[in-house]
């Protein structure tokens, strides 16, 4: 037996749509196989992960917490693949932002007016946004594998931030502990009814609906895909491929860093050490789950953000590791990939007696 | 299987075939690419194959030297069945293969290249020695130790032989050899190809020249979508009888009777010269040409000497370090961007129809955008694309041009080379463009599609604009151009009127006759 | 045993695990592959090295365990990649997250456990050698297999038959194709030793450098190792160089860290990225050096015609 990849002559549009579904579908058996493997019920194990966080109103809100940074930067950096440019330092850009939006409210604490919270948003995204200036830069400019560098500056980011939270932004008054300020009044994101709902989803919707139509409806968004998928059309096109990883890059990073200071305004209300549990790296997922398509995005944002949720009640509830959400995570975006396969390809199985081959699709 | 068999020489003047097809099919999903072929060849005959572009000429060698295998059919060595399941097979038995596109790897030195289509136990310092041997014998120059990516077309084409003689075929493939060859290079060729026939070596010969076919060889098989259609003498046939057999029909003549009679410059080349782009590109040096309202001009020239080069220069694709290095109707636009060219009415088409003309996995309305967006006719209003325009555009020209597609907005990729091409020029052509550079134009495109698309570039040319071909292929050349300048290194030489340039002399500049020297001469008569 | 060998042996010590991983790697991207997993075949290869290590008490085993962690998650990559033609930077970030996910779940249990340490094997006469003796011939199994893999590695790939292959499959897929190699098992090989280098690379970690769990302990290392692939130029010799420089900078900037100098010990922690930064930077500006050697197919997937 042997499988092989048969060429279609256009892309399938019904595969397009059910990879994401059909992935899902195999990460959910592959976490039945892993739950009863270690001696739980796979049916009440998958209803506390996938079901539960969406069905109680506070953790639905839990949801849409982690939900807005996933999907912030998960739309950033779907345009920045659709266009090749392989930004994976979104972490670090996340970190930046929020160093950089936090300099508003521990540099000028007593300033309060809704200016405060516009100024740290604004700076929030220009911190990222500049961070990933460093990975574009050297790769217009020098050639350097922007996977390699925005990855670097990831560690380089972390360091900084443990730095700066330890060193010359630490509270005064905090006992000593490696935490900024607490944040209070308009330096905090406004609260969407009496939950922890933050305006950072409204962001995030606003972002969504920003990119669908750059994407779909704009000059920029055909440049982008043109180069992403042809890089020499681009050039007969008369489009720079020099300004699209300067836009992208920027675009991504500017989203990530609004992550970050939404996350420092938001739930966390003061800069820590940890500001973030791995959203830049989440997001990757988000963005290759949601098609790389901002409205696809919001969707996998929504669905990564219930396995983080179900991912901390399955670790009280069944006392299963909270590393397990992780490797969900990892095993979801293997299953995207390989069934994002079908998209251009028809799967067929060679039997070993040289038979006539049995389409699968 | 393939049994390793190394008996060679001693051509025992058999009446059996060497090699013999039967009912060979291959399907690809509905298509049959072969449709129950039959072929034969005899040890010692040069055998041609001929057929159009998508007959099945490539399948069936393919299966022959094992690449693929049949959906059907069976294949027969000297009357006794085989079958062939790699390449490797296929060398065992004495089958060797020069490809059309090389399989060869650029980053590799010559020996290695031929080492890896030699059996395993050969030792590179001996194969270094043989290969001296052999390309002294059959005067086929090449250096053992030179790197691949640094070798000329030509070049690259005498390792392809040099490996398949060093395995003593008995059975030589060669698809399309000329294509790539200058005149007299072609010739030193069919020197060494009668020599191997000679020898008892069988050649099954694919091209698509007809009067090399009928100098040539002794045998012919057509074939015409997918099914053999004929079995000829070519010595007997004339070259329109043979062409008529392939195409299936008279072929449609192009009406290139018209007086010649040139007006403005629109397209001018002005001392252009270019360092090349990274270690394996080609410098363009002191280019000049006048291109003028209502004629048609060809670059010839064998491929990789500086043709996507010079494009690249003139379609703004690469800027020029000066603006008057290049002229588009009356404008010093050397320093113009592609997009800034093409407002000021160029199109431009490109050798890539994947890739570089079209994006392959865009719909065709899209790919209208690709060089339309910044023109008049609202694609693009400030900032936001209108996609039924476009959608609009792109019927009439798919209409226009005899675009044939499945549906009526399909991806790019989707369609036949013949169609693509049509699409890509059309997109152009619709434009109405003052000037247009259109880099070869029929290259892999059936009879019909390259008949129309030759018309089109005269037609466009009658209307008042100046068209410049770059194309190898000299038949075209000859047919659309008024006239002819030929490309060697990077450099240019004089621009002839086709009426008066031979042959030979257009193989002499191919070889790079006016290259340096020529500069020399101009100066002696203009001073 | 002076403070110079001291730090010599630290750096050599430091340098082993880059020099498996990026020779593993080396390899696979020669043969027209990009794996961007090295950090989660590396992570994967450390947590099982150790789980098996603390469970058998033997580090020989540990090593196996090790060496066969990174080869399954290879496999994994290869079968996506190859078999299902998947995007390879994609596929290569989702084996990271999905080893750095994993690791974490395995070695859950282990965390804070004792380590079995690999002993040095010395070498008799040799490590009595003055100075370099110590350093060169005293050092434990796995830097000698780091000093073997160069050097074979560099004969192979040059010297030999199935190194012309490899090369050829990186240089040209269709050609290699046309002549009847198989690019997919080609490429299945490559990939595997790949996955076993860094596996090795992950055991040498926890079962030498510091025998012990620590989740995420990799910190990076596999993204240097895929840095200096491309520092090499996609030569042994040159990526052995660049392992030893910067395992230098390493522990240099652990050295001054210790002696203090008001350093904020972060901006030395973050010397290393920046290194590599800096190396990419140097490298990849330079067109001539880079493009000679770059496979020309690398990170394009092949679906052969059928």
């Amino acid at each position: 037996m042997k499988l092989v990849l048969e060429k279609r002559s256009e892309h399938s549009e019904l595969m397009t749509l059910m990879s994401p579904v059909l992935a899902i579908i195999l990460t959910v058996i592959t976490g039945a196989i892993i739950f009863a493997v270690q001696g739980l019920n796979p049916f009440s194990a998958l209803f506390v992960y996938f079901i539960e966080p969406i069905t109680s109103l506070w953790s639905f809100e839990e949801v849409l917490v982690k939900a807005a940074p996933l999907i912030l930067i998960g739309a950033g950096l779907s345009v920045c693949y659709m266009a090749n440019v392989w930004n994976i330092g979104a972490e670090g850009q996340l970190t930046m932002g929020a160093l950089a939006g936090s300099f508003v409210p521990i540099i000028f604490s007593s300033w309060q007016s809704p200016l405060t919270l516009v100024a740290m948003l604004v700076m929030g995204a220009l911190g990222g946004a500049a961070f990933a200036a460093i990975p574009a830069f050297l790769k217009n400019r020098f050639n350097a594998n922007e996977i390699l560098t925005s990855l670097m500056l990831v560690y380089i980011a972390q360091l900084i931030l443990d730095w700066v939270v330890r060193g010359p932004w630490r509270d005064p008054q905090g006992y000593n502990f490696p935490q900024s300020i607490a944040f209070e009044g308009w330096q905090l994101l406004p609260i969407l009814g009496s939950g922890r709902v933050h305006i950072g989803i409204i962001l995030a919707i606003i972002t969504v609906i920003i990119l669908t139509v750059l994407m779909n409806r704009t000059l920029k968004g055909f440049e982008i895909l043109v180069i992403g998928n042809a890089p020499r059309a681009g050039r007969f096109a008369g489009f720079s491929r020099k300004k699209i990883v300067w836009f992208t890059l920027l675009l991504s990073g500017g989203l990530a860093g609004l992550a970050g200071i939404g996350e420092v305004a938001g739930p966390s209300g003061q800069l820590q050490t940890a500001i973030s549990p791995g959203y830049g790296f989440t997001a990757i997922i988000v963005a290759f789950l949601g098609r790389l398509n901002p409205i696809g995005v919001f969707f996998a944002g929504i669905m990564l953000a219930i396995t983080y949720i179900g991912g901390e009640a399955a670790q009280i509830t069944l006392g299963v590791s909270d590393k397990t959400a992780q490797v969900f995570q990892g095993v979801l975006l293997f299953f995207i990939l390989a069934c994002d396969t079908l998209i251009l390809y028809r799967i067929k199985m060679l039997g070993s007696t040289k038979q006539q081959p049995v389409a699968a699709e | 299987m393939g049994k390793n068999i190394s008996i060679r020489g001693g051509t025992a003047a058999s009446t059996e075939y060497l090699l013999e097809a039967r009912g060979i099919t291959k399907m690809y999903g509905d298509l049959a690419a072969n449709n129950d072929v039959a072929l034969k060849i005899a040890p010692g005959e040069i055998h041609a194959l001929l057929g159009e572009n998508g007959a099945g000429k490539s399948t069936l060698v393919k299966i022959i030297y094992g690449s693929i295998q049949p959906t059907e059919g069976e294949l027969y060595w000297l009357g006794e069945k085989v079958h062939i399941a790699n390449p490797a097979a296929a060398r065992n038995l004495g089958v060797g293969m020069v490809f059309q596109h090389f399989s060869l790897f650029e980053a590799l030195n010559v020996a290695e290249n031929i080492a890896l289509a030699l059996p395993k136990d050969i030792d590179i310092k001996d194969l270094s020695e043989k290969i001296s041997e052999v390309s002294k014998e059959y005067g086929l120059p090449l250096e053992p130790t030179a790197l691949v990516a640094d070798l000329s077309v030509g070049e690259r084409q005498r390792i392809e032989i040099v490996r398949c003689l060093l395995q003593e075929p008995r059975l030589l493939i060669m698809d399309e050899p000329t294509a790539v060859l200058t005149p007299q290079e072609a010739d030193q060729l069919f020197l060494t190809l009668e020599r191997l026939a000679s020898e008892g070596c069988a050649v099954l010969y694919i091209s698509h020249r007809l009067d090399e076919v009928k100098r040539l060889c002794h045998d012919a098989t057509i074939l015409r979508m997918g099914k053999v259609v004929g079995h000829v003498n070519p010595q007997q046939e004339t070259a329109a009888s043979l062409a008529r057999l392939m195409v299936g029909a008279d072929v449609h003549a192009i009406n290139a009777n018209r007086e010649y009679n040139p007006g403005d410059t629109l397209l001018k080349l002005n001392n252009l010269c270019q360092n090349a782009d990274g270690p394996f590109g080609v410098s363009l040096l002191d280019i000049n040409l006048d291109v003028k309202a209502g004629e048609v001009v060809a670059i010839a020239g064998v491929a990789g000497n500086g043709q996507s080069e010079l494009f690249d220069a003139i379609s703004g694709e690469r800027t020029s370090s000066s603006a008057a290095t290049i002229r588009i109707d009356g404008r010093d636009s050397g320093l113009d961007n592609i997009t800034l060219r093409r407002k000021n009415g160029a199109g431009f088409v490109p050798e890539e129809r994947l890739g570089h003309g079209a994006v392959p996995g865009l719909s065709l309305s899209e790919n209208i955008v690709l060089t339309r967006h910044s023109d008049d006719d609202g694609l693009s209003k400030s900032g936001f694309l209108d996609r039924e325009s476009a959608v609009a555009i792109n019927e009439r020209i798919t209409r226009d041009y005899d675009v044939r597609k499945g549906k009526p907005d399909p991806e790019a990729r989707s369609l036949s080379g013949g169609n693509l091409q049509k699409f890509v020029v059309g997109r152009e052509l619709d434009r109405k463009p003052k000037v247009l550079v259109i880099n070869q134009p029929t290259w892999g495109v059936d009879a019909g599609a390259a008949a129309l698309i030759r018309q089109a570039m005269i037609d466009l040319a009658l209307s008042g604009s100046a068209v410049l071909v770059i194309s190898q292929d000299l038949d075209e050349i000859f047919e659309v151009a008024d006239r002819i300048a030929v490309i060697s290194r990077g450099q240019l030489s004089d621009a002839y009127a086709s009426s008066e340039l031979s042959l030979e002399k257009i193989g002499l500049l191919m070889a790079g006759e006016h290259e340096k020297k020529t500069t020399i001469q101009d100066e002696k008569v203009s001073a | 045993m002076d403070a110079t060998q001291a730090i010599i042996l630290t750096i050599i010590t430091a340098s082993t695990p880059l020099l498996l991983a990026a020779i593993g790697e080396l390899v696979t991207e020669r043969s027209g592959v990009l794996n961007l997993g090295v950090e989660g075949m590396m992570v994967m290869g450390a947590v099982c090295g150790f789980a098996v290590a603390y469970e058998t008490g033997s580090p020989l085993l540990g090593i196996i365990a090790g060496v066969s962690g990174g080869m399954v998650m290879a496999f994994f990559f290869a079968f996506m990649t190859q078999t299902l033609a998947t995007n390879q930077v994609a596929t290569g970030l989702a084996l990271t997250l999905l080893g750095l996910g994993l690791s974490g779940l395995i070695g859950e249990s282990y965390v804070g456990l004792p380590g079995v340490k690999l002993g040095q094997i010395d070498i008799p006469l040799l490590t009595s050698i003055p100075f370099i003796g110590a350093i060169i011939f005293g050092q434990d199994i796995l830097v000698y297999a780091s000093f073997a893999l160069i050097f074979g590695t560099t004969y192979v790939l040059f010297k030999t038959r199935t190194g012309l292959i490899i090369r050829s499959v990186g240089d040209n897929h269709n050609s290699a194709h046309a002549l009847g190699y198989n690019v997919i098992a080609v490429r299945y090989a490559c990939i595997l030793f790949g996955g076993a280098c860094s596996g090795l690379a992950g055991a040498y970690l926890s079962l030498a450098y510091t025998p012990q769990w620590i989740e995420n302990m990799t910190a990076g290392r596999g993204w240097i190792a895929l840095a200096l692939v491309v520092f090499s130029t996609w030569l042994p010799k040159r990526l052995a160089i660049g392992a030893y420089l910067f395992g230098a900078v390493w522990i240099m900037g652990l050295y001054v860290q210790a002696l203090g100098f008001g350093i904020p010990s972060q901006f030395l922690s973050s010397l290393p990225y920046l290194v590599t930064i800096i190396a990419l930077v140097i490298i990849s500006g330079n067109k001539t050096l880079t493009r000679v050697n770059t496979p020309a197919c690398i990170g394009q997937s092949f679906v052969p015609d059928r």
